[in-house]
């Protein structure tokens, strides 16, 4: 059993629906018709490209590939990730990179290779999916636990200095900010995890019924999914934290508000 | 000696505050530092505790501060700031806090102390169960001292500690503050507004920012 085909004649009659939206912005006179028009046609070719690719991706098995493909979907979402904080520091998107890298990998890797039983390790149908989702929601808990580090260092600057001066470390003294981040990154998923299934339907779920997968089939793939993402977004935000923590607060027990940059 | 300043300087931006800043502190010392504002006083200061760069030479005991583990310096040279945003909770746990620091493993917080010294500072004994959101400027400044007093430290980089409070607590403060040294191995630096205070608290005195 499988999808039903969508024809080029059906995609363009879909994309029709796009009239809605704009006869909505120019009746109420909203001004977005420009951007309606070039997120339709960006979404189209960014889809339609992500398609070829994996289907090359997938004819050629090739490890490497697969594993370039995973580092430049890495790249990206650590981008995305450090573009987010209000403030940030010059190394951010850096250590965005490698909290990401680090915990998206561990752990995608752990559930093909431990859970799943995936032949051959990297079989791209599983590895890429698996490790887009993980890495979409590690950016997100990434750049929220980092923006409420920043945020709370420069509210709690009086207080946190106010504790290094009677001789708390730097770790003493930025805990109470650290675990406040920590949990602003983890809220999301957190949030998604108790609605799951209730209030939406995640996307893997539905696509594998709509591809012809049993329900209870599903089901258990999104459940491990879910595990998974949890964790990587935890130890995503928890290393991010860390490296912020060590670039604001120098080995002297000072903290260094002035490495800060506002986003221009 | 206790504490010994080597040729310091501060530049904020392409702005020199101070240069060639030297002077020495011993057991007993009250240093009064005085300068018109924007002379950089709380940098100063600042600085020897530690909590900004500091270009020059400062030493705690012989040792150069770059030397000392920063927590075990700054629990026995102390700043305290004119005015600082306590964790939510009550007074009594803004004051118990700093005992749960590695720092101060060897101390144990009491009651009684917090009691005596906040009575003894001009304040009623019972604002420990005060919540820090709803003290005043001056409230929190006792807090402040008293918090500092209560780690025992050997230094004391006072930064307009008295400027929100009433003249008469103000004066008690500064009684405490001068009992305080000469209880014990001790010396404080002191920056304030008030010149009759400069003339009470200090035993020497220090200009800055005097060159422009």
């Amino acid at each position: 059993m499988n999808a039903v085909p969508i024809s080029n004649l059906q995609l363009a009659l879909a994309a029709g629906l796009l009239l809605v939206s704009l006869a909505m912005s120019l009746w109420l006179r909203l001004g977005l018709g420009k951007d309606i028009l070039i997120a339709g046609v960006r979404m189209v070719v960014q889809l339609l490209l992500v398609g070829l690719i994996l289907g090359w991706v997938f004819t050629l098995q090739n490890p490497w590939l697969v594993l370039g493909i995973g580092l430049v979907m890495t790249f990206l979402a650590a981008q995305a990730a450090s573009r987010r904080p209000k403030r940030f520091y010059p190394k951010l998107l850096l250590d965005s990179f490698v909290s990401i890298l680090v915990s998206s990998f561990l752990l995608s890797g752990l559930v093909l290779n431990g859970v799943l039983f995936v032949q051959p390790w990297y079989a791209p149908q599983y590895l890429v999916p698996i490790l887009g989702m993980v890495l979409g929601n590690s950016l997100t808990g990434v750049s929220l636990s980092v923006d409420r580090f920043i945020a709370n260092l420069d509210s709690g600057r009086g207080q946190i200095e106010g504790m290094l001066a009677v001789g708390a470390t730097r770790r003493e003294a930025a805990l109470p900010a650290l675990r406040e981040a920590l949990r602003a990154g983890m809220i999301p998923t957190l949030n998604s995890m108790a609605v799951m299934g209730i209030v939406s339907l995640p996307g893997m779920m539905t696509g594998q019924i709509l591809a012809g997968a049993s329900p209870e089939s599903a089901v258990r793939y999104q459940i491990v999914i879910m595990f998974v993402i949890a964790a990587s977004t935890a130890m995503g935000c928890l290393l991010s934290l860390e490296f912020a923590f060590r670039r604001i607060f120098d080995g002297q027990h000072r903290l260094r508000l002035e490495r800060l940059r506002a986003r221009s | 000696m206790l504490l010994k300043v080597v040729d310091a300087s501060r530049r904020v931006g392409d702005r020199t505050l101070w240069t060639e800043l030297s002077f020495d502190l011993a057991a007993g010392d009250r240093l009064v530092v005085a300068g018109a504002s924007g002379t950089g006083k709380s940098l100063l200061l600042r600085g020897i505790a530690g909590l900004d760069e500091f270009d020059g030479g400062c030493e705690f005991r012989g040792r150069p501060q770059a030397e000392w583990p920063m927590p075990q310096y700054r629990a026995q040279v102390m700043y305290v700031p004119q005015t600082a945003a306590l964790a939510s909770g009550s007074v009594a746990d803004a004051l118990q806090a700093p005992f749960a620091l590695a720092v101060h493993a060897d101390r144990e917080y009491s009651t009684d102390a917090a009691e005596n010294l906040l009575a003894v500072l001009g304040r009623d004994p019972a604002m420990l169960a005060a919540e820090t959101e709803n003290l005043s400027g001056g409230e929190l400044q006792s807090v402040l001292l008293a918090r500092a007093l209560m780690l025992d430290p050997t230094v004391l980089l006072l930064d307009e500690v008295t400027s929100a409070l009433d003249a008469a607590v103000a004066r008690r403060a500064e009684e405490v503050l001068i009992d305080w040294v000469d209880a014990g191995e001790r010396a404080l630096i002191w920056v304030g507004h008030d010149a009759g205070g400069r003339e009470r608290m200090g035993t020497a005195s220090l200009t800055i920012g005097a060159q422009r």
